[in-house]
């Protein structure tokens, strides 16, 4: 079994409703009842930043149900995770209005320096927040079905996958910087006011934000569970360890491939949008192939194939990250670097998987005492 | 008229030696030189040049490179690299100066008066240069001067250039008959200035005969442009891809042979690059001025040598405990790029490092259609298909190349017949981070020398790898050469981002169509 | 359970560290400086964290401020936007530092503005820019375009300059080409260049295939009247680009190139013996003779132990930043950040190059402008700058949006982009 949260298990909802009480009312909690001066008060940055983490579980969730279940490594979620974003940046551009520098209700202001006359068709209806929302998991759906069905028709698989990927994202990345694509080019879409009506400066909203990416990410990760122990999600394990095997059985693997590659795109894209709001910015080097790779590296970092692992994952590098880009800014990635390395070699199943190791040591230790 | 004058003078200068007076007005005019205003310094220098002095050439000369000093008592010399020289006696002083400051204005009249002196020059490139010198800023009695010296012309090249210096000085005269005359010798130029000078012409031209001849010669100049055109961009293209296919050939060494995917690839490019810098540093520290240039040189072994031992020690201390699982090596691999950048920032700084190019690497030949064949790119070419060779030729015809193909094809059998596989994997890979490393020496020669040097290249290589083929040197040979070419020939018309930007989706696209590239190996390891 | 104990024993460590924290901000006062140490932009960025560090190095020596000692913290933004907005919230909330000496480009700076200005923080950006910004909490002190583009034209203009007639504009496709380009077609229209004599290039970053973009230069400089290029070419890209104008024989006596990103620091990476004549347009260069200069690049070359490193533009645009601020410091008697604006309005600092630069009420500053040729030494040697200082625009003239905003933080506009004053 990969999986240390086994469905079977009861350990599971504990552990689920822990976290979830954790995540959803613990820091919260800390964060607005706790006075400022007490040690144990949460403060907003902190806030910020765990929500931050949070939307790379998501997306690191989501990677890990194509890469860790069904065996594809796609080194271009980020180009989905970066469309979401773009996405929701775009309603959120669209709702600044006349408090732009330039005071133009219809266009944004990177468009108005640089002369454009009218809105492009492509902006048009991201003034609504439902039909943003459509097109923050439509786009990198759509996208993700094309690629995926043009890759996984022709066997495109293994390393191939991986390398045309990256150049898709490479290639999204650099069409994003152009400016006469009409995304803001490299300064991206910044200056965002509000969402929905609420002021994107509050704490309050950006508490709420927090909240609701938490929520999401114990949504997404029942989908996930519902995924892997439901039939397809077999089929899927099998696509992973023995493709040829699975096709010869009469499965379709092109349609069980493109399945995962496509809810995984759309699960990306609903982190981006996420992220796009709480860190105030949305730019072409989110596209960009190293970003793709780090995704991989949360969720092999974490253990491939677990539940958990892309959370812990995630988490884990993001916050070594943080941690030692200021307390080490001229060393950390000497640790980073060391971090992957280490990993690889060491811990083929991630820090969930020595976890899982250890424990299963412990057990026997006892069993033998 | 006064070039005839300057020439009678100069022709006494030559015969007779310098009158005492002559060493008086020289003095005088060279003083000037050191004056406050620009524009005071470009009066003495056209005074200078006037003067008809034979040694006011050479004045000039330094005046425009900047090598025109002024020493403390005011006295000025001429900067011979670490010696100088009195430019009124020519003998060499020891002195305290600074230079004198140019700017462009200065020094394109002082080169365009130097050029007029060198017009009868003994020097048959020193003639044709100031023939060009005079083009660049010609003043008003440009063509009286070069007709003058085209008289006394023999050298055919020079001859020519003269030639079509006249007549593109013709165009603009106010006689139809020169005019006519210039629009039919320069039918046969395939320069785009003198393109845009016979267009110029033809706005304002109302003798009917002159445009109708002027309308003929555009129309063969302009498919000698356009022909130019085309080659120019084939050679963009191939410079492009062998710039490219260096890049790559270490990547199809480790990842085609080996199936490692080294996304450290890229630094290993990168450390080649600061061995060179390296080996720069020490020329310039031990050797003479003149045998620096060489350091290019000793940098190809050098570098080779440098991250050869760096990929194998990669390779025994990391990459072969990962073999058969190729995502967890390009995870582990990306974490080593990481550190190896950062501790060539930690050693070396983040800035720049300068590699100049040697002497024999600057410039080009000026073809026609101003296409000009810069050296630099030109011995890229011929590098890059050398090292291409040389490794084919490894491969085919040593043991070693032997004892890899067999490893590569079948690792078993070729543990049972006995063969070293663990250090046949150590030298291949040694070999493939080897030659990335020699295509960082030929990249430090184009571009920066930087820790980031590495990331600008890793995802061109990979995918010039896949398009081409794994594991077929040929493939990858024919797939950068391609994608060069494809790049340069995109570029005109649709920028250099979109040009970009197209070229990969026709490589995504084409591997749906080919999913193991243009020159696919074949048999049952492949699928595996 | 034993996740518990963990997170009561983290809590607990945290609980008596932070005391230890509150104890230490008591006796320095804290800057913060959000440069990249790593990823792309580390190759500029790396040098001004040490050009602050020297700075703070510098004032401590001296007594501190306030009696008290200055303390740098320094993070590493990775050339990583979003961890630029991640870093200036820890450096704000966490830290609690005084003010922050940070960010390279626009994108950067955008990215902490909403940051700062949430949390009334206090930016001090010394890098050219392309203008249209105004904010609170941000003091510029690199030029903005008319600080740097415009003389540079008009020099080019002028008889010295060669009076060039036609023009390429080639940038780095990102918002300050793209805007400096725009201001500039605008102003050179308005001195009767036609719209033929105008080509305008853009390359994507780090663009290291020159050869077509060069030629096409060569070529649209034969036309017979004479051609400069304005580079905006970013970083990176320069270094292929200027090897390609050597090795095609551009030379800068034809087609001069007159670049806003090439200084003394980028040139040392380049091999400049065939690139003699082309020009710089600065604020600051080293070869200026003054006794302030002097003795900042005999202190820079101190304190970083290499007796070869240069000193350029962003760095002085640090120097005064931070001097700036130190003074204004001394005179609001705190590091209050609303009282250090209001001192910082009509500071004076001398110029490294003489003269003296001069916050102005619309946070940029006024500046002298010089323009320099490249010499084969890698040094700018000046041949042109202006009489007096130049005060820099925030918002260009020369884009009629922007042509209507005012930037003054003073009463009675209290507003960085407004049409009328705010209290009338």
């Amino acid at each position: 079994m990969h999986s240390i949260l086994n469905p079977a298990r009861r350990g599971f909802w504990f552990g689920f409703i822990g976290l979830g009480a954790l995540f959803l009312l613990v820091i919260p909690g800390l964060n607005l009842l706790v006075p400022v001066e007490s040690a144990l008060h949460v403060p907003n940055y902190m806030v910020t930043l765990i929500g931050k983490y949070l939307c790379y579980a998501i997306l690191a969730m989501a990677m890990n149900l194509v890469w860790g279940y069904c065996g594809v490594l796609s080194l271009g979620h980020g180009a989905f995770f970066a469309l979401g974003g773009y996405a929701m940046g775009m309603y959120m551009m669209r709702a600044i209005g006349t408090r732009g520098s330039y005071g133009n209700a219809e266009l944004p202001d990177f468009m108005v320096f640089l002369n454009w006359k009218e809105l492009p068709w492509f902006w048009y209806g991201f003034d609504n927040f439902a039909f943003a929302l459509l097109m923050v998991m439509l786009i990198p759906g759509v996208l993700a079905f094309i690629f995926g069905w043009l890759a996984f028709r022709s066997r495109i698989n293994g390393v191939y996958l991986s390398i045309v990927t990256q150049a898709m994202t490479y290639a999204l990345m650099l069409a994003f910087f152009r400016n006469e694509m009409g995304f803001g080019g490299n300064n991206g879409l910044t200056d965002f006011k509000d969402i929905l009506g609420f002021d994107l400066s509050q704490s309050s909203t950006k508490l709420g934000l927090y909240w609701l990416t938490a929520l999401l990410l114990g949504a997404t990760f029942l989908v996930v569970r519902f995924i892997a122990a439901s039939k397809l999600g077999r089929v899927m394990m099998a696509v992973r360890d023995a493709e040829s095997r699975v096709r010869f059985l009469g499965y379709s693997v092109t349609g069980v491939k493109l399945f995962a590659f496509t809810v995984s795109a759309v699960l990306a894209g609903i982190a981006g949008a996420l992220y796009v709001p709480q860190v105030g910015i949305i730019n072409p080097s989110e596209f960009s192939p190293a970003n793709s790779i780090e995704i991989a590296i949360w969720v092999a970092v974490g253990g491939r194939g677990t539940l958990l692992g892309p959370v812990v994952g995630a988490f884990a590098v993001n916050g070594a990250k943080t941690w030692l880009t200021g307390a080490a800014p001229e060393l950390w990635l000497f640790a980073l670097g060391a971090l992957f390395i280490i990993v690889t070699l060491a811990l083929p199943k991630g820090l969930v998987g020595l976890w899982a190791d250890l424990r299963a040591r412990t057990a026997k230790e006892n069993a033998h005492d | 008229m006064r070039a005839f004058h300057l020439i009678l003078a100069l022709a006494a200068l030559l015969l007779a030696a310098p009158a005492a007076r002559a060493d008086d007005a020289f003095a005088q005019a060279l003083g000037a030189l050191n004056a406050e205003s620009y524009a005071d310094k470009i009066n003495a220098a056209e005074a200078l040049a006037a003067l008809g002095d034979g040694r006011a050439a050479q004045v000039l000369d330094a005046l425009a490179d900047g090598r025109l000093m002024v020493a403390a008592g005011g006295a000025i010399l001429i900067d011979r690299g670490g010696s100088y020289a009195d430019p009124i006696s020519g003998q060499i002083v020891t002195a305290q100066a600074d230079a004198i400051t140019v700017n462009n204005r200065l020094r394109s009249v002082a080169r365009a008066a130097a050029g007029r002196l060198a017009l009868f020059s003994p020097d048959a490139a020193a003639r044709k240069s100031a023939v060009e010198a005079i083009m660049n800023s010609p003043g008003p009695e440009a063509a009286d001067m070069v007709r003058a010296a085209l008289a006394k012309e023999f050298d055919d090249s020079v001859k020519a250039a003269m030639i079509t210096a006249l007549a593109s000085l013709d165009l603009t005269s106010a006689d139809p008959a020169r005019r006519l005359d210039a629009v039919r010798q320069l039918a046969d130029s395939s320069d785009p200035s003198v393109r845009s000078q016979i267009e110029t012409l033809l706005q304002t031209e109302t003798d009917a005969s002159v445009r109708q001849v002027a309308e003929k010669s555009l129309a063969s100049i302009q498919f000698r442009v356009t022909l130019m055109g085309f080659v120019a961009n084939l050679f963009q293209g191939l410079s492009l891809g062998s710039v490219l296919l260096l890049a790559a050939i270490g990547l199809a060494v480790t990842f085609g042979v080996m199936g490692v995917i080294n996304m450290a690839h890229g630094e290993m490019i990168m450390l080649g690059a600061y061995t060179t810098f390296a080996v720069q540093q020490l020329f310039r520290a031990l050797l003479p001025p003149d045998l620096v240039d060489l350091y290019l040189v000793a940098a190809i072994p050098a570098a080779f040598v440098v991250t050869a031992l760096v990929g194998m020690g990669l390779e025994r201390g990391i990459i072969r405990f990962l073999y058969g699982r190729p995502l967890e090596t390009m995870l582990a691999t990306w974490g080593i790029s990481l550190v190896l950048q950062q501790v060539v920032r930690q050693i070396f700084g983040a800035t720049n490092m300068e590699v100049a190019n040697p002497a024999w690497m600057t410039g080009g030949w000026e073809l026609a259609g101003g296409f000009t064949l810069t050296y630099n790119r030109v011995i890229i070419i011929f590098f890059c298909l050398a090292v291409l060779g040389g490794l084919a030729a490894l491969l085919r015809w040593s043991s070693f190349g032997l004892h890899m193909r067999a490893v590569t094809q079948n690792r078993p059998m070729a543990a049972a017949m006995g063969i070293p596989t663990g250090r046949v994997d150590a030298l291949t890979f040694g070999l493939g981070s080897g030659i990335a490393g020699i295509a960082g020496v030929a990249l430090s020669q184009i571009g920066n020398v930087s820790p980031n040097l590495g990331q600008a290249y890793i995802v061109d290589s990979f995918m010039v790898v896949v398009f081409g083929g794994v594991g077929s040197l040929w493939g990858t040979l024919v797939g950068a050469v391609s994608l060069g070419v494809v790049n340069k020939f995109l570029e005109p018309y649709a920028g250099a981002m979109l040009g970009k930007i197209l070229v990969l989706v026709f490589i995504i696209l084409f591997i749906q169509k080919r999913p193991r590239g243009l020159f696919a190996l074949k048999g049952r390891s492949v699928e595996s | 359970m034993k996740f518990n104990r963990i997170l009561g024993a983290g809590l607990f460590a945290t609980a008596t560290a932070l005391p230890m924290l509150a104890q230490a901000a008591e006796d320095t006062i804290k800057v913060g400086v959000l440069h990249s140490l790593s990823g792309t932009m580390a190759i500029s960025e790396t040098t001004l964290k040490d050009t602050v560090l020297m700075m703070v190095d510098d004032i401590n020596k001296k007594g501190g401020l306030l009696g008290k000692k200055v303390e740098a913290v320094v993070v590493d933004p990775a050339s990583n936007w979003p961890l630029f907005a991640e870093k200036a919230q820890e450096l704000l909330e966490k830290e609690k530092v005084a003010a922050v000496f940070g960010c390279w480009t626009s994108v950067s700076r955008k990215s902490v503005l909403p940051v700062f200005e949430k949390m009334n923080g206090l930016l001090f950006y010394p890098v050219q820019y392309e203008g249209e910004e105004s904010s609170r909490n941000v003091f510029y002190t690199g030029a903005a375009p008319n600080q740097q583009a415009i003389p540079a034209v008009d020099y080019l203009m002028s008889k010295d300059g060669g009076e060039v007639k036609r023009w390429v504009l080639a940038g780095t496709d990102y918002v300050y080409p793209r805007t400096t380009n725009k201001i500039l077609e605008a102003y050179l229209k308005s001195k009767g260049v036609a719209p033929a004599d105008i080509m305008i290039n853009y390359t994507p970053f780090g663009h290291s295939d020159w050869q077509t973009i060069v030629a096409d230069i060569k070529k649209f400089g034969t036309a017979g009247k004479k051609t400069a290029v304005v580079s905006t070419i970013n970083g990176d890209a320069n270094v292929p680009f200027y090897k390609e104008l050597a090795n095609l024989g551009v030379k800068a006596d034809q087609i001069p190139v007159v670049a806003f990103s090439v200084g003394e620091e980028e040139l040392a990476g380049i091999d400049t013996k065939n690139l003699v004549g082309h020009l710089a347009a600065w604020n600051y260069f080293q070869s200026v003779k003054s006794p302030e200069n002097d003795a900042f690049i005999k202190q820079w070359q101190t304190f970083i132990k290499s007796p070869k490193r240069v000193t350029n533009d962003p760095m002085e645009a640090t120097y005064i930043g931070f001097k700036m601020w130190t003074q204004a410091v001394q005179q609001a008697g705190s590091t209050n950040v609303d009282a250090v604006r209001q001192a910082m309005y009509g500071q004076q600092v001398k110029n490294l190059t003489g003269g003296t630069a001069v916050m102005n009420t619309n946070h940029h500053l006024s500046k002298p402008v010089f323009i320099g040729e490249i010499q084969a030494n890698g040094q700018l040697q000046t041949v042109w700058k202006t009489k007096d200082v130049i005060k820099a625009d925030a918002w260009s003239p020369y884009i009629p949006e922007s042509a209507k905003l005012t930037a003054n933080w003073t009463y009675p506009w209290v507003c960085g982009n407004c049409t009328e004053p705010k209290f009338k």
